[in-house]
């Protein structure tokens, strides 16, 4: 699962919906895995104002990846560049958003406590009936 | 023609040796794939988007967004959430691009607002008319799906779901769940009335820069006739103002044939009275 994913996931739980701790999950003893894929500026820049920046501060954070800057990026940056590419940040934003993925390990809801496993990339999110 | 759902819940349905026949089947990755690219065109998007796919199954349809050229806007970044692990399972050895989700549609969309450009669904929300405990029932799994799918798609975006009614009446109840979620909802029929016959419900939500709800979708389609069985909001007739003759005189007819007693209409129906003094 990439870490774009991870920036749009919450708790699936209703009684979570209306709390602010359920987003961003938070991982635990994950795996990561590089998954190299094709550079792609212009969904790069569709996306870039829909992130919700703090989380993928807190995210790198949790992961011990490099640290990113406190201020998002302007989708302009992204653009910029004696090619038009936006050179090294949006190498660093493709790496970091489509080419890390996590491959084993939780997600853990803030709020409810709930942990949903991660195999193999693919995350669990069915719940049990009492829980829905 | 029978139907899987009526046997079993699709996490038990589709198991190993079925999801391998499902997307191994030539016929049914043909049929996959002329939905999908139909289902795109309704999206019409211009430029590379997060795409939520619905039932991904093994990602026969994602696989066919993250192909679109550059030139007709892809390609696209798709997550996809399936039930069956099985589905799943083939999904990962054909080492699709998208990201994939153990998850029930039926117990909502687990994502955060606006998350979305589009979504796609390909024979999927016919699943969910199906509970399979009696905790559950299907109005209130499809109210749940369409709910979580409003919320998670942003502004001006479209979502067209492809599915299989089994009868009108299964029809009306899936399009009435998204309208009441918020969306504006209608039906595309390809080849109504054979046996290939495909719905396409093609839900849109207001703002942006969309005109209006599927007509304006299919606008520039060719072969399309729109029906529009919107019932034009309290038109009142001419020469009737409330209150005044023709106004009670409807009225009256109308609780006549509600089995109602109504006192019988004379010259003085309607009239006002004169003032005593």
């Amino acid at each position: 699962m990439k870490l774009l994913t991870l920036n749009f996931l919450t708790c699936a739980r209703r009684a979570c919906k209306s709390s602010a701790d359920a987003f961003p999950l938070h991982p635990r003893d994950v795996e990561l895995e590089i998954v190299e894929a094709e550079p792609n500026p212009s969904f790069l820049s569709n996306i870039l104002p829909r992130l919700e920046w703090p989380a993928l501060v807190t995210l790198c954070a949790e992961l011990g990846l490099p640290g990113l800057p406190g201020e998002a990026p302007e989708v302009a940056e992204l653009t910029a560049g004696e090619d038009g590419k936006g050179g090294k940040l949006a190498e660093d934003l493709h790496r970091l958003l489509l080419e890390t993925t996590v491959k084993e390990g939780a997600l853990v809801c803030g709020s409810c406590g709930h942990e949903y496993r991660v195999k193999e990339g693919i995350a669990n999110f069915l719940l049990p009936s009492h829980l829905v | 023609m029978s139907r899987p759902e009526d046997h079993l819940p699709p996490d038990l349905f589709y198991n190993d040796a079925e999801s391998r026949k499902y997307t191994t089947s030539s016929r049914i990755q043909h049929i996959q794939s002329s939905m999908t690219h139909r289902a795109l065109s309704l999206l019409s998007l211009s430029s590379p988007s997060l795409i939520l796919d619905i039932g991904c199954g093994s990602g026969l349809s994602g696989s066919i967004l993250s192909s679109v050229a550059p030139e007709d806007g892809g390609p696209h970044v798709w997550i996809g959430l399936d039930i069956s692990e099985s589905m799943l399972g083939v999904a990962l050895e054909r080492e699709v691009e998208g990201d994939l989700f153990l998850a029930d549609a039926g117990q909502g969309v687990p994502f955060r607002p606006g998350t979305f450009d589009a979504a796609i669904s390909i024979s999927a929300v016919q699943w969910l008319c199906n509970a399979e405990s009696s905790e559950e029932s299907a109005q209130g799994r499809l109210t749940r799906f369409f709910n979580g799918l409003y919320a998670s798609l942003r502004r001006g975006g479209r979502a067209v779901c492809q599915f299989y009614p089994r009868n009108e009446e299964q029809k009306r109840m899936v399009s009435s769940a998204a309208i009441r979620a918020g969306f504006g909802a209608g039906l595309l029929e390809d080849d109504p009335g054979t046996k290939s016959a495909k719905t396409y419900l093609v839900l849109t939500v207001g703002g942006g820069e969309l005109a209006g709800d599927i007509t304006g979708v299919v606008e520039g389609l060719d072969d399309v006739d729109v029906v529009d069985g919107r019932r034009g909001g309290g038109k009142v007739k001419r020469g009737e103002r409330k209150g005044g003759k023709a106004w009670i005189i409807r009225k009256k007819e109308q609780m006549e044939r509600k089995g109602k007693v109504v006192k019988p209409n004379s010259k003085y129906t309607g009239r006002k009275r004169k003032i005593a003094f």
